[in-house]
């Protein structure tokens, strides 16, 4: 196999634990690569779930769970403004129905305590609705004002992308085959693109977290993935689910089927649970769609699904350990950060701190002096004052055209979307990115100028343009006259 | 750039286009017309068939056609103004009008009066919940449409169209004369939602199956579509297991209705009508608002680009009446109201002068809940009968039209009824 490069990590897996691993490294002397088996970060886990940045009350005292939630948690305060994240701190409700459920959540704010969750409160059922005036049912509910929501995908790119600057390099539709090792420790990892020479591997690799570890030896776990299914409403549709983060009494299963804002107003329901044998089905059923809104329905009866704009399911990683695989493995070289579950995306820049600092103390690396925390900030066009967005335009005039109509997107927005470090390269990637064909209309209206903006910046034929993933073109050639392609 | 007009219209469609050309033809004398996309005209400049304009120009028209001459229609006229390619982004309800483009950056516009033009957009996979992966290959007919006629692509090669509103029959018979291979038209309805003339000319002489009952309960593929699991529903449109069957396709295109576009109606807090899905309108096109004027696919999806025009046309003469300060004087309001198997009405009130009520003509849209043969439509108010007539076929997918003649205006009390009489 050809050799590609050398270098001294390289992270697997380009989802929010990857890039924040991959970022916390790239504060050491350091050399690192992250690669990512599709054409973009951030598709696996990362792309379909609650987006929340939970308080830390859910997991079991001194589990890594825990841990590396309530300091995910702090961390993320912090990075919001190195990173210009987008953040909601809406703190967040598990709501009681029940004189039982009551009796869980004195358990679960006891649990919160001595988790180091600070803030915790047990509210009256006028005090919830006050927050939240379209539930039903309330009997009280445990409030945590630490939590909030986040945009994961622009979490990612934004990992990413300092991580970039201060030196890392993203390799994407680079997929791992396999593994080469001198005297039993890690020497190089096998891709399709060419061997990369490496004293040190760090798996993030999602729900085949099991796979690779496997190929380099270390069979100690497995992962199980676990769909959940959404339903996503328009923003018009707040006023009549919530504005917050709103948790059912959790079961042992899961958190529970929640009801919940976004960073940018829309509501969703969801997430179901369930155990799946095909890592990649990724397919929404009538009978999770039902099972969602029937319990949905218990706190907010009169659903709005007229209003309802799309369907979603996301797969997690479950481990066979039942916590986070955090760390090093049997494997000399080989480090895991597995089975990233739920609070995985909340907890990942803590994962990226405890791993980083492993390698580094292992590799005697030390700290760069120069390490640029802070990413340029951008501001979206819509939320622009008036004065902003004409200054904009007359900076680029590509500011003054709206491409996507539903949530105000400029092809100004799109092309700096392409043309950033660790750029889209998909429909999708700009979608993630800026929000172009996430609104009510879905990209019905946007989808094809966002691939013909892509074939432009990228100077492709429009034919080779993806929505998503490799094989996903968007639109052919029309057939010649004589019945053959043109 | 702040001038005072007496009509922004916004949206530059068929309707936009009727209502600038009325509102000059009736007096005003500073007119402009914004519209977001590279040209005038709309959705008819992508709408290549033929079959417009047999009602409005008395001669049949394809798309671009029925367009031009609209356009031709308001060119070079001092009074008129386009803007292409901007998009207009707030709407306060002084009638100041926030629009932006490349060209002229932000600008800021002020009305005496505004008409709504927006037109309609479609509904979308995720609003009907279509089960299964979600895959490349999954387009709205109209999105599809677009990328066919206009920029010269493919969405596909084997293709399954789910609803056959006439989008949807339109796009069967494209993607067949393209060479593509259209599997099958599904529909969840027991009867088509598309006119008569689109189910013979586009699906029967192209040998194209249409399944009526039918729905996608499941979509196939990872990366692009591979195919479609179909079953057959029950008269609550809901599956039945047992009957389901899987057919093979890279392309699903979805004509499953329209919405009307009322982002900005909504951010002027209009009063809407929850079945039409557009602002409520009198019998001028004049919404809830004072001076703000509504007309097209804005207040109710047509299904032909005709009545689009002639209600726009209504729009735009009373828009320019109004902004040339001759729509004073007291009116009292009528209620307009659909019962007896009618649907949906438009105008839902009239505003009748008190000293002059017969006025002009009045013209109403509507339509049926479900498919009729031989019934007859009675439009009443009290116990007076203002108009009856036989209608030897009523369906949901033709808007019906009819007028009230003005000698029949002192007839009128406080509410009109329009309904069947089954």
């Amino acid at each position: 196999m050809e050799f590609v490069k050398s270098t001294d990590v390289v992270v697997i897996g380009g989802g929010i634990v990857g890039t924040a691993i991959l970022r916390e490294l790239s504060k050491y002397d350091l050399q690192c690569v992250l690669v990512e088996k599709e054409p973009d970060v951030s598709l696996g886990t990362t792309k379909a779930n609650s987006a929340i940045l939970h308080a830390g009350f859910d997991a079991p005292t001194g589990s890594l769970k825990a841990i590396t939630n309530v300091r995910g948690n702090k961390l993320y305060h912090q990075l919001e403004k190195e990173l210009d994240l987008d953040i909601k701190w809406t703190g967040s409700l598990v709501v009681a129905t029940t004189e039982e459920e009551m009796a869980t959540l004195q358990e679960l704010m006891q649990r919160g305590h001595a988790n180091g969750v600070e803030g915790l409160q047990i509210l009256t059922a006028e005090e919830v609705l006050e927050q939240e005036p379209n539930l039903q049912n309330v009997k009280g509910a445990l409030w945590a004002p630490t939590a909030g929501v986040c945009w994961p995908f622009g979490a990612t790119v934004a990992f990413a992308q300092c991580a970039v600057q201060n030196g890392a390099e993203v390799m994407c539709d680079t997929k791992v085959l396999g593994f080469i090792k001198e005297d039993g420790r890690i020497a190089g990892v096998e891709t399709n693109k060419g061997v990369i020479k490496t004293k040190y591997v760090v798996n993030a690799a999602g729900v085949y977290a099991d796979e690779i570890a496997k190929l380099a030896g270390d069979d100690s776990f497995t992962i199980t993935a676990r769909k959940g299914e959404y339903i996503l409403f328009d923003k018009t549709a707040c006023n009549s689910l919530v504005y917050g983060v709103v948790f059912p009494c959790p079961t042992k299963k899961s958190k529970g089927i929640l009801v919940c804002t976004t960073t940018h107003g829309n509501t969703f329901i969801g997430p179901n649970a369930n155990e799946l044998e095909d890592k990649e089905d990724h397919a929404v059923t009538m009978d999770g769609m039902n099972e969602i809104m029937t319990s949905a329905r218990k706190l907010i009866p009169n659903l709005p699904m007229g209003q309802a704009i799309t369907q979603f399911a996301g797969l997690r990683a479950v481990s066979s350990t039942g916590d986070f695989i955090i760390g090093p493995s049997d494997i000399e070289g080989f480090f895991n950060a597995a089975g990233m579950q739920s609070p995985g995306l909340t907890a990942a820049p803590a994962v990226g701190e405890l791993v980083a600092a492993e390698i580094a103390r292992l590799s005697g690396a030390a700290k760069k002096a120069n390490f640029k925390a802070a990413l340029p900030k951008t501001k979206a066009f819509l939320r622009m004052t008036r004065t902003e967005q004409a200054k904009a335009i007359e900076a680029n005039n590509l500011y003054g055209r709206v491409i996507c109509r539903c949530e105000t997107i400029t092809e100004g927005e799109i092309v700096e979307a392409i043309n950033s470090p660790v750029g889209a390269r998909t429909v999708d990637g700009v979608k993630r990115r800026t929000r172009a064909g996430m609104g009510r209309c879905q990209g019905g209206f946007c989808g094809p100028r966002v691939t013909q903006i892509l074939a432009r910046e990228l100077n492709i034929p429009i034919t080779e343009v993806l929505k998503e993933r490799t094989d996903s073109n968007m639109f052919y050639e029309k057939y010649a006259a004589d019945g053959g392609e043109e | 750039m702040n001038q005072l007009y007496d009509v922004i219209i916004i949206g530059g469609g068929p309707a936009g286009l009727s209502a600038a050309y009325s509102a000059w033809e009736n007096g005003a004398k500073k007119i402009i017309v914004i519209e977001r996309d590279r040209e005038l005209g709309g959705i008819l400049q992508q709408c290549i068939h033929n079959g417009f304009g047999l009602h409005h120009f008395k001669e049949e028209l394809t798309g671009p056609g029925y367009a031009y001459r609209c356009i031709e229609m308001i060119k070079d006229k001092p009074e008129i103004e386009t803007l292409v390619d901007t998009m207009v982004l707030d709407v306060k309800d002084n009638k100041t009008v926030i629009a932006v483009s490349p060209e002229k950056g932000l600008m800021e516009l002020q009305g005496k009066t505004v008409i709504l033009t927006m037109g309609c957009r479609e509904r979308t996979r995720g609003a009907i919940r279509t089960p299964g992966e979600r895959p490349a290959g999954v387009f709205t007919a109209g999105a599809a449409q677009r990328m066919v006629n206009m920029e010269g692509y493919l969405p596909g090669h084997k293709i399954v169209i789910l609803g056959s509103g006439d989008i949807g029959l339109v796009m069967a018979r494209r993607m067949s004369l393209e060479g593509c291979k259209v599997q099958a038209v599904l529909e969840i309805c027991p009867f088509s939602n598309g006119l008569t003339r689109n189910i013979v000319q586009c699906l029967h002489d192209y040998d194209i199956p249409l399944y009526l009952s039918h729905t996608i309960v499941k979509i196939h593929g990872d990366t692009r579509v591979t195919g479609i699991t179909v079953a057959k529903v029950d008269y609550k449109m809901c599956p039945i297991p047992g009957t389901e069957f899987d057919i093979e396709c890279d392309t699903v295109l979805l004509s499953v209705g329209l919405i009307p576009e009322n982002e900005l109606s909504n951010g002027l807090n209009l009063a809407m009508h929850p079945l039409t899905a557009g602002p409520i309108v009198d019998q001028h096109r004049e919404t809830s608002l004072d001076g703000f004027f509504a007309a097209g696919n804005v207040v109710h999806v047509h299904d032909l680009v005709d009545f689009v025009s002639d209600e726009a046309e209504i729009a735009g003469k009373y828009a320019a009446l109004k902004a040339l300060g001759k729509m004073e004087g007291e009116m009292r309001e009528v209620k307009v109201s659909a019962i007896n198997g009618v649907r949906t009405c438009v105008p839902q009130k009239l505003s009748m002068s008190v000293a002059n009520p017969a006025d002009e003509k009045v013209k109403l849209f509507m339509r049926v809940a479900a498919p009729h043969r031989k019934v007859r439509l009675e439009i009443k108010s009290g116990d007076n009968v203002l108009l009856s007539k036989p209608l030897p076929v009523a369906k949901p997918s033709e808007m019906i039209a009819v007028e009230i003649p003005a000698a029949k205006f002192d007839l009128i009390g406080d509410e009109i009824t329009v309904g069947l009489l089954l």
